[in-house]
């Protein structure tokens, strides 16, 4: 087996009292498409935002490409960052930026390249998620949630990242422009050969986009085992889940 | 640290330790939130389109609050001085005191204490809202410090744009009390004017522009420091904006309080 470009070990984070990581371990190779499920409060978020930077963990080693990240705020993260990108839940879009300055952000702050060849660049890049030249000067406000998802989609692929994140990347969108937003998932992380970690509780979604599929219950992965296999996975906690039964190991979050 | 009782009583000592552990809390924190601030504001890289746009937020969109505010200010001064001087005969002291007031004081507080209200609660709503919608998470991703690109730009802006204001603010507000002297009083206009700018120095307007970069540094950081940390939901951003409000308000006049008797000290 190669080396992973991103591997997780004993990954612990606590918030006062509440242990939300608790010893996390996952590793994800080279364009391969990991989804990690999880209910409410399973600790997927801050797993991503620790695996991120974001957040430091108390406990436990975050190796990307090799290299440890963990509580690596300089250097070696920034360098990391530049061979990342990230769909957030929401967007995440700079409201006072216009769609094309959102899409090429990263071009324009960090690379340093041109205004004028940034935004040739955001517009091809918007084409391959489907929006067209007449959307790069419009603000987020202006947008559907389908189409802020494809705006994030393009800011997360511009720099042609070694790795991606999705969180939650179908959540709050109507059943045919989720599958819409899974199939430029699929598209454009085969275009370019990105592994993904997408973090989920959309079944078909899951099924559509892993090649993988994990499962975070309290803080730690208790199944992990290719996307096939998820139906038939021998696990009580998975399988509620995977229906979607309330009666089971896992207590609904109400 | 229980500030009650077991049975449920107040207890007076607990509450005065937890909130003077509080204070000291939050002090370091935002002393800490400063320092990081200051740091990224005076060292490269800058964003100077970001400086620019800031300026224009805080200094070209407040000018008209600024001056309907310096108006009145120095026509009722003009006012209260002509009421108080007629007692013992000193109305003609007016343009001098209204000069001397504007210049050394109140331009700076007015507009200090009018940019706490439409700029510092207006930054604390715009990083608060930017804080929940995790565009500050979506920042750091993207290889933009937020301290460089969003609160060092705000800080820079502030310092540079509210002496400036306050240039603005003393001219209006001695033309308010000019023209209520004019007009209403019954002063010689050019006799006014005259004394006004035979009696203001250097040095008084000196000490309004000093405290207003003053003002300007600690308007900006109240409004970063509480949208950094603001909670999630409306009610988080709404607590950001009021807290970042009051507190500018607060250390403004405390601040000035401060700076005077050093310029009294000194001989400013």
């Amino acid at each position: 087996m190669t080396q992973p470009i991103l591997k997780m070990t004993d990954v612990q984070k606590s918030f006062g009292p509440k242990h939300v990581l608790k010893g996390v371990n996952i590793d994800v190779q080279r364009g391969q498409s990991l989804v990690i499920l999880g209910g409410s409060g399973s600790g997927k978020s801050v797993m991503l935002k620790n695996a991120l930077g974001l957040m430091t963990p108390e406990q436990g080693v975050i190796e990307f490409d090799g290299v440890d990240v963990t509580r690596d705020q300089g250097k070696t993260r920034e360098a990391m960052r530049a061979r990342v990108g990230m769909l957030f839940q929401s967007g995440a879009l700079f409201d006072s930026l216009t769609v094309w300055e959102n899409v090429s952000f990263r071009l324009i702050q960090a690379e340093r390249i041109k205004r004028g060849e940034a935004k040739e660049r955001a517009i091809e890049t918007l084409r391959k998620v489907r929006l067209g030249s007449d959307v790069a000067d419009l603000y987020p406000a202006e947008l559907s949630g389908g189409m802020q998802k494809r705006v994030g989609l393009a800011r997360a692929i511009i720099s042609k990242p070694d790795l991606i994140f999705f969180d939650e990347p179908t959540t709050g969108l109507d059943p045919i422009t989720a599958d819409a937003i899974n199939d430029l998932i699929i598209e454009q992380v085969k275009a370019l050969g990105a592994a993904t970690i997408s973090i989920t509780h959309d079944m078909s979604s899951a099924r559509k986009i892993a090649d993988e599929i994990a499962m975070l219950y309290h803080g730690e992965i208790i199944w992990r085992g290719p996307s096939s296999q998820i139906d038939a996975s021998g696990n009580d906690y998975v399988d509620q889940f995977v229906h979607g039964r309330a009666d089971g190991p896992i207590q609904p979050s109400i | 640290m229980s500030s009650k009782t077991k049975g449920g009583f107040p207890n007076p000592l607990g509450w005065i330790g937890a909130a003077t552990l509080g204070f000291l809390a939050e002090a370091g924190r935002l002393s800490m939130f400063a320092a990081r601030v200051k740091t990224a504001a005076f060292t490269p890289r800058w964003y100077f389109a970001e400086i620019w746009r800031q300026m224009v937020r805080i200094g070209f969109y407040s000018l008209p609050v600024v001056g309907l505010s310096s108006i009145f200010i120095g026509a009722a001064l003009a006012l209260n001085i002509y009421t108080g001087g007629s007692r013992y005969g000193a109305e003609q002291f007016v343009p001098n005191i209204v000069v001397l007031g504007i210049t050394r004081e109140l331009g700076a507080t007015i507009t200090g204490l009018m940019l706490a209200g439409r700029v510092s609660a207006g930054i604390a709503a715009e990083i608060g809202a930017m804080r929940v919608t995790e565009q500050i998470d979506a920042l750091k991703t993207l290889s933009a410090n937020p301290y460089r690109y969003l609160y060092a730009p705000r800080f820079l802006a502030g310092l540079i744009t509210l002496p400036l204001l306050v240039v603005v603010a003393n001219i209006i507000g001695v033309m308010g009390g000019w023209a209520v002297s004019v007009f209403s009083l019954g002063f010689d206009s050019t006799t006014y004017l005259r004394n006004t700018l035979d009696f203001v120095t250097q040095e008084d307007i000196s000490v309004g522009l000093i405290k207003a970069v003053v003002f300007g540094g600690v308007i900006a950081l109240m409004g970063c420091y509480h949208g950094d940390k603001s909670q999630a939901g409306a009610t988080g951003v709404g607590r950001a904006a009021t807290l970042s409000m009051v507190g500018a308000a607060v250390l403004v006049l405390a601040f000035n309080y401060i700076l005077s008797t050093l310029f009294v000290r000194i001989g400013l």
